[in-house]
């Protein structure tokens, strides 16, 4: 949690609803409990100043969020998350203004690019319906740093993506991010719970995860 | 000594706030407008008189915050 998220408690009650024992980290923390995994949270994390994620990604909690995705646990970006994951360089790319200049908040769908995603727990070409809410969600490729893409938007990106891509994954494939919002979609209140699907898949990953490390 | 930094976006990304403020001048009347592209400028106060080292730590801040290299580029004028 950063001083601005504002998706930390919906990103918790996701995971937990999903069978998760969460824990939330303050950003100053500078050492992590004993976690499977990580998830970054959505919001407008230092307001969006100077760019989104720009300076959560200097924030003391983020060492070991750095450490434990190097020792290949997986770590989840959602939103804002994305684009912290992407300012830290565990993720290719950035995000920047929507290319209609709006604010958007959709529900959308997006596609899964490959089954090599989350341990193989999604298969490739599945759809999910999960909103989206951001100003700046448009994808840029690194020109230096060919993205894996995760997940693409279906019938075409609603801000500017490049290649209608909503989500990468890093090459050892433990680091995910994407800008819709798996943890809306969670209750059938909301009207989907494809969310709920794509954070299982994340925790059936950080199980196997743990396992393997035995 | 203060020095000026300009962030813009690098040339191929997309501005979207220059091409909205460049069909804004459209509808001004100014048919002349070509193009627009939008940057934000930090200004530096820095504890040196040096503008040799004082151009460096400005890099060095532009390399690690103040620019993203994926997508921006920076100037410095000291």
């Amino acid at each position: 949690m950063f001083p601005g998220s504002n998706d930390d408690r919906d990103l918790a009650r996701g995971f937990a609803l999903c069978g998760a024992q969460v824990e939330l980290v303050w950003h100053k923390d500078t050492r992590l409990p004993e976690l499977d995994g990580v998830g970054i949270p959505g919001g407008f994390s230092y307001g969006d100043y100077l760019r989104c994620g720009a300076m959560a990604r200097f924030s003391p909690v983020m060492r070991s969020v750095v450490a434990l995705a190097a020792s290949g646990r997986p770590v989840l970006g959602v939103c804002n998350g994305f684009q912290i994951l992407c300012e830290s360089g565990l993720l290719p790319g950035a995000l920047v203004r929507n290319r209609d200049l709006k604010f958007i908040c959709l529900d959308t769908r997006v596609a899964v690019e490959e089954r090599g995603i989350f341990g193989g727990e999604l298969e490739s070409g599945r759809e999910l319906a999960i909103p989206v809410k951001h100003g700046e969600g448009a994808y840029v490729p690194d020109a230096e740093r060919k993205p894996r893409v995760a997940f693409r938007y279906v019938g075409g990106s609603p801000n500017g993506s490049t290649d209608d891509i909503a989500g990468v994954v890093s090459d050892a494939g433990n680091v995910i991010g994407l800008m819709p919002h798996p943890e809306h979609a969670v209750d059938p209140l909301l009207g989907s719970t494809d969310g709920g699907v794509l954070l299982r898949a994340f925790l059936a990953a950080a199980v196997a995860r743990r396992e393997a490390e035995r | 000594m203060k020095v000026r930094v300009l962030v813009s976006l690098k040339p191929g990304v997309l501005d979207a706030q220059g091409r909205a403020i460049e069909h804004a001048t459209k509808d001004l009347g100014y048919a002349q407008v070509q193009g627009v592209r939008t940057g934000k400028q930090i200004v530096l106060d820095l504890a040196t008189d040096d503008a040799d080292h004082a151009r460096a730590l400005a890099r060095e801040l532009c390399e690690k915050l103040l620019a993203n290299p994926v997508i921006e580029q920076y100037e410095i004028l000291v």
